[in-house]
């Protein structure tokens, strides 16, 4: 594995556009419903943000932002909240994923699948981005140990 | 050999220039994507999604509309395929530790 930068031209750019790129992937996730974007493409952006730290500043300075042990876990949570929004819709009467029988009261049936889709990206984004990094982290891991 | 390979690119190259001037142009109401019934007699879908989408899940982006919802089994799919692919790249190349 490379060894982590000590330039400080490096360090200071990574810091300064790593919260540009997390703030990009929000707004990419966010605005998915008006313009192109949505769950994968967010968060391959915020993988994208975790990675740079990861090669700038090395694995153990990255543990700080994002640790190893919760991508792993996070990646779960993500597939959990898209299939746990079918279970809800189950729940509330309808099929599975038919976000019109989202159990929100004060709620018509559009505005509950417009909430559905965007609820269904949020778990794709916390997937995708933390794959990726998972998958990251192994393979610098295997390559150290060797 | 080079100049088979040469020739064989140019001649893939023309049929891909001559396939994609044969497409519909742009916002064509009788291009086959877009008919109202299709050629099988059953209703096309894609005449379904672009009159329906907006009013359906109000959400303008008809492209999310029908990734996340009207084909959300889809994309569930796709989320379980990352997540095993990630499941088996943390399983193969974690370090046993006996």
């Amino acid at each position: 594995m490379r060894s982590p930068s000590r330039s400080p031209i490096i360090v200071v750019a990574c810091r300064a556009i790593v919260p540009v790129i997390q703030l990009v992937a929000l707004y990419v996730l966010f605005h998915g419903h008006y313009s192109p974007g949505g769950g994968f493409q967010g968060g391959v952006l915020l993988a994208a943000s975790f990675l740079l730290i990861r090669m700038a500043l090395g694995l153990e300075v990255a543990q700080l932002q994002f640790p190893s042990r919760a991508g792993a876990i996070l990646g779960a949570v993500g597939v959990l909240v898209f299939a746990g929004t079918g279970i809800a819709t189950i729940l509330g009467g309808g099929n599975f994923l038919d976000y019109a029988h989202l159990p929100l009261p004060g709620f018509e049936a559009a505005a509950r699948r417009s909430l559905g889709i965007l609820l269904v990206e949020v778990g794709v984004m916390i997937a995708v981005a933390s794959i990726i990094t998972v998958i990251y982290d192994e393979l610098i891991q295997s390559e150290r140990d060797d | 050999m080079k100049a088979v390979y040469a020739a064989l690119a140019a001649g893939l190259l023309a049929l891909l220039v001559y396939a994609v001037n044969q497409f519909p142009s742009r916002g064509d109401t009788a291009a086959p994507s877009h008919r109202p019934v299709s050629l099988a007699g059953t209703p096309g879908a894609g005449d379904y999604y672009i009159r329906n989408a907006l009013g359906d899940a109000n959400t303008p982006n008809m492209v999310t509309a029908i990734l996340a919802d009207y084909r959300s089994f889809d994309t569930l799919g796709e989320t379980f395929v990352v997540f095993t692919g990630g499941v088996a790249c943390w399983l193969l190349l974690r370090r046993r530790r006996p």
